[in-house]
């Protein structure tokens, strides 16, 4: 029970652990790898970029901190601002990760706010669905687009909570509730949990899992924080699934008998 | 002969092949991937393909990132 209660399938395959996490902003590759080993994420997401020509090509490499055989790695597109881009860019990595299909996409559309660019990511996703990608894709909280995408046949969809890297939180869990309610795919808050409860608070509200970066690795510990994601996740999820008591607007109820009390 | 690597020109004697220019710049046996004028040059290809004046190559490696 508490395996199936904490894994999740994606394209098939059944992962022991609901948090996603990306591999950026950490101070070295070893706080890379703790953070994650205390978060027990299996998915972990990284970037594509060119390789510094000249410069040091024996440098540690992020997969040798992160096996494929140990995590399942993730290729993402960030960065990419157009459909042909963020396209190339997952064909590349399919390519460095020995044709694994499994890939986030996202495509920007403005370098300040990190809002995804609907009509590309669109655009992007049929292609790469086309081309045998399980695809997993980070959109904004539109639940007709969201639709868009599960019909296009992405294996997850990943809607912002808010910006990326933001740490503001959940800012329209109304929308998100639309989207979880109307697909039938996983959907994954990717993108604006800033501390514990934040995860907790987007499992309750019937999330299938949540990928997240900047929250565990600009913790001022964090592998601490990784530890508090993994237990937040779970315990949201724990919640959703049993149910949480009706809200009771302006009328107490006690929790002790209201009979028998001294002097009565 | 002039190539493009990575957005930068520069200069390589012919004939060159992907492996060769893989190992000029120290990535043999390194997890990087391949792309030629816009096609993916899978790493069992790298040593049948032959790099042609102007070709554009990009070469890339997997970093942290969310």
């Amino acid at each position: 029970m508490d395996n199936q209660m904490h894994s999740l399938t994606i394209a098939g395959k059944t992962y022991r652990s609901r948090l996603l996490v990306g591999t950026g902003k950490y101070k070295d590759f070893a706080e890379t790898r703790a953070a994650i080993d205390a978060s027990g994420a299996e998915i972990v997401t990284v970037a594509i970029r060119r390789v510094n020509i000249g410069q040091n090509p024996g440098e540690p490499n992020l997969l040798d901190a992160l096996p494929p055989s140990q995590f399942t790695i993730l290729p993402n597109t960030a960065g990419c601002y157009t459909a042909e881009d963020a396209i190339r860019t997952l064909r590349l990595g399919r390519e460095l990760l020995d044709g694994h299909s499994l890939c986030k996409l996202e495509v920007l559309g403005d370098p300040t706010n990190l809002f995804p660019n609907m009509p590309e990511t669109l655009k992007a996703a049929e292609v790469l669905v086309k081309d045998g990608f399980d695809v997993m894709v980070y959109c904004s909280d539109d639940p007709i687009q969201a639709k868009m995408l599960e019909d296009i046949g992405c294996v997850a969809v990943m809607p912002l909570a808010s910006l990326i890297g933001s740490g503001m939180g959940i800012v329209n869990p109304w929308n998100l509730r639309l989207i979880i309610d109307s697909l039938k795919v996983p959907v994954l808050v990717d993108a604006g949990v800033g501390t514990a409860s934040d995860a907790t608070i987007a499992m309750e509200l019937g999330c299938d899992g949540i990928l997240m970066n900047t929250a565990i690795a600009h913790a001022k510990n964090p592998v601490l924080m990784g530890s508090a994601m993994k237990k937040a996740v779970e315990a949201g999820r724990e919640a959703f699934l049993a149910g949480r008591m009706p809200r009771k607007y302006y009328s107490a109820d006690p929790s002790s008998p209201t009979t028998g009390l001294i002097g009565s | 002969m002039e190539i493009s690597l990575n957005g930068e020109t520069r200069q390589f004697p012919s004939p060159l092949t992907v492996a060769a220019l893989v190992e000029t710049l120290g990535y043999t046996g390194k997890r990087i991937a391949v792309e030629r004028n816009g096609e993916i040059v899978p790493r069992g290809r790298h040593a049948e393909v032959t790099l042609a004046d102007g070709d554009r190559l990009e070469i890339v490696v997997a970093v942290g990132g969310g």
